[in-house]
Parts: structure tokens; C-alpha cells; sequence
């Protein structure tokens, strides 16, 4: 139970994050510039990671996980799963405006109640 | 008819009827509510047979998607063409399948005229005249519970298809929940607004055409899922 506590506990808090931006409202500015930074320093740690792939692997020892590949396979499933969930969110935000647009479509092309008896 | 029925022509009533795919019933279904309720609205939620050309012909008002939406957005279509109409006073939403009374329907109509309510829901467990299977009555149950808890409205039938509003709660319940979550949905607005509501006890027709047709279980797993992640 208590071996890899570390990268335990740094992938639950990632997942914990992820789900709680799921569950929170906030839109807009402040969460757009977040997601774009995140991706950014995704980028970044990636090149790093290339470049000194012993950075890695020290970070992995640090943390308790054994291979620097297992901790860049740890993360990629997070970022997998941020990634399906965000998708989620804007797939839901389109469809309701594609409910809008049909909706009002609809009506427009329906014959006016005023017509009735 | 009763007497009532026909002092009070219900002209300031629509019954917003989310059809889709129900050509073998559907035409007996707006005759028989005409009687009662001369505007009707049904909205095709994108059939593939021809169930809107019947409902019209029967003497129901059409409005199509052009994509399907599901029944949460066909309700709401419904609402917004039936806002459209000054004259309208209440909408009541009835199934196209034929398990709903238009007497039950008239009833609930007449309380919201009589009582100061905003809101009629038809209670299938008030009495004990409708039928239901025992695993569909354990889900419904559930389905109860969970409601009361997670609106603080308190309810005998969370999923009850039939229920009557005035323009009051026509302004607060806006459904966004497309898919079938509208029901829990619409318990929940109807508490943020704390809208007056009763409870109407409706006998609902378990044929077996409506069985074959009707939710399946597994449908309950994927509202919780609609409910829980917003």
C-alpha cells in the first residue's frame, strides 16, 4: 500500500483536479489562459524530457517510481483523461448550441399558433 | 364530458406532445385529446416514419427538429412555441404513446385554475390503479429517492410524464437536459423557484405496445450519469 506513495499521491491530486474542473462552472478568461499555460508547460516538460531523459528518470527515482518511462506513461494517462474530459465539456457546450439553433428553426418554420381556433 | 369541460373550452391550454416514431398510435392519441384540448403541439423530434404527417392530419399543430434532440428538448421546443401564443395560460405535457388520460390531464388543468398552484405532476403511486412490473416500481422508487434528496422536493413519481404549468413556472423550468434527465431536471427547477406545486394522482395505460416501446431500465443508469456529471 505505502510503496509508490508518492507518485500515488501526485496522480490522485492530478485526477482530483481534473474533477473538480469538471464540477466547476467556472468559464471563460481565467480557465481558457490556465488550459492554454498547462498545455504549454506540457510542451516544455516534453522537449525537456527529450532532450535529458535522465531529468526523468531522476524525478521518477525521486518520487518512488522506478523507470522514468513508467513516470511519463503515469502522466499521459492524466493528460488522457483531462483530455476526455474537456472534450466532453465543449462537445456538451455545442450541443446545446445546436438545440438553440434547431429549436428555433423549428419554430420559425412551424405554423403560428394565432392560426388555431 | 363534464359540464366543465365544456364552460372552460380550454382554449388557453396547449398540450405539448414530444413525438417521435410513434405512427402506430399517435393519430389515435391527438383524436382522442382534441376532444378535450383543442391545441395541441406536437413536436417531431425527427421521426423516421410518418408519425408527424399523421399527428397533423389528426388536427395537431407540428413543429419539427431537423435533427433529433431527444425528449428533453422536444419539451422544451413545445414550451417556447407555446409561449409564443398570448393567449396561452397552461401547458400540460403528455406522451405520444398513448399511456396518458386526457380526463387526468383535464384534472390537473382544473386545479391550476382552482388552487393557487404553479405546477401540477401526475403521481402514477397515489392510488394504487396503475400497474406497473416489480423491477420497473423498485427503479421508479429509487428513482423517487434520489430526487427527494437531491432537489429537497418532495415527490411520489419523480417520472411522471404528465403534468400541467402555468406561464410562472413555464418561465422558471427551462430544460437543458436534452436527453431523458429532463424529468429530474424539471423536479429540480421547480424547486430553485420554489414554484407551488401538487400532486395529482393519474392512472398511467401500461399497454403493450407502451411496454414494448418504454424505457429501459438500463436508461436509468444513464440519467444518473446525465444528473451527476453537469
Amino acid at each position: 500500500m505505502n510503496e509508490q506513495l508518492g507518485i500515488k499521491i501526485v496522480l490522485l491530486a492530478s485526477l482530483a483536479v481534473l474533477g473538480l474542473l469538471m464540477v466547476l462552472p467556472a468559464r471563460g478568461a481565467r480557465q481558457l489562459a490556465l488550459r492554454r499555460i498547462g498545455a504549454l508547460l506540457l510542451v516544455a516538460m516534453a522537449a525537456v524530457a527529450i532532450i535529458f531523459p535522465e531529468i526523468p528518470q531522476a524525478v521518477a527515482e525521486f518520487i518512488g517510481v522506478g523507470r522514468g518511462a513508467d513516470l511519463l506513461l503515469y502522466g499521459l494517462v492524466v493528460a488522457f483523461i483531462g483530455s476526455v474530459l474537456a472534450s466532453r465539456a465543449e462537445r456538451k457546450k455545442l450541443t446545446a448550441q445546436i438545440t438553440q439553433l434547431a429549436r428555433a428553426q423549428a419554430i420559425a418554420t412551424a405554423a403560428k399558433p394565432e392560426d388555431r381556433g | 364530458m363534464t359540464a366543465t369541460v365544456k364552460s372552460t373550452s380550454n382554449t388557453d391550454v396547449w398540450l405539448v406532445v414530444p413525438l417521435y416514431n410513434e405512427a402506430a398510435v399517435i393519430s389515435e392519441v391527438i383524436r382522442d385529446a382534441l376532444s378535450t384540448f383543442p391545441k395541441i403541439v406536437c413536436v417531431d423530434d425527427g421521426s423516421s416514419d410518418d408519425s408527424a404527417a399523421l399527428a397533423e392530419e389528426a388536427g395537431a399543430v407540428i413543429v419539427r427538429h431537423p435533427i433529433n434532440l431527444g425528449q428533453g428538448a422536444a419539451l422544451q421546443t413545445g414550451f417556447d412555441y407555446a409561449l409564443t401564443d398570448p393567449s396561452m395560460r397552461y401547458v400540460v405535457t403528455f406522451d405520444s404513446d398513448g399511456q396518458h388520460r386526457p380526463e387526468d390531464a383535464l384534472a390537473m388543468v382544473e386545479r391550476l385554475r382552482r388552487e393557487p398552484l404553479d405546477v401540477v405532476l401526475g403521481s402514477r403511486f397515489l392510488d394504487g390503479r396503475t400497474k406497473p412490473g416489480f423491477l420497473k416500481r423498485i427503479v421508479l422508487k429509487l428513482a423517487v429517492v434520489f430526487t427527494n434528496i437531491t432537489t429537497g422536493v418532495r415527490l411520489t413519481d419523480a417520472h411522471n410524464g404528465l403534468r400541467a404549468l402555468n406561464r410562472t413556472a413555464l418561465d422558471a423550468v427551462v430544460i437543458q437536459q436534452n436527453r431523458m434527465a429532463h424529468a429530474s431536471e424539471i423536479v429540480a427547477l421547480i424547486g430553485r423557484a420554489k414554484l407551488r406545486f401538487a400532486e395529482h394522482p393519474v392512472h398511467i395505460v401500461y399497454t403493450d405496445y407502451s411496454r414494448a416501446k418504454g424505457q429501459s431500465l438500463w436508461n436509468s443508469v444513464n440519467i444518473l450519469v446525465d444528473i451527476v456529471m453537469k
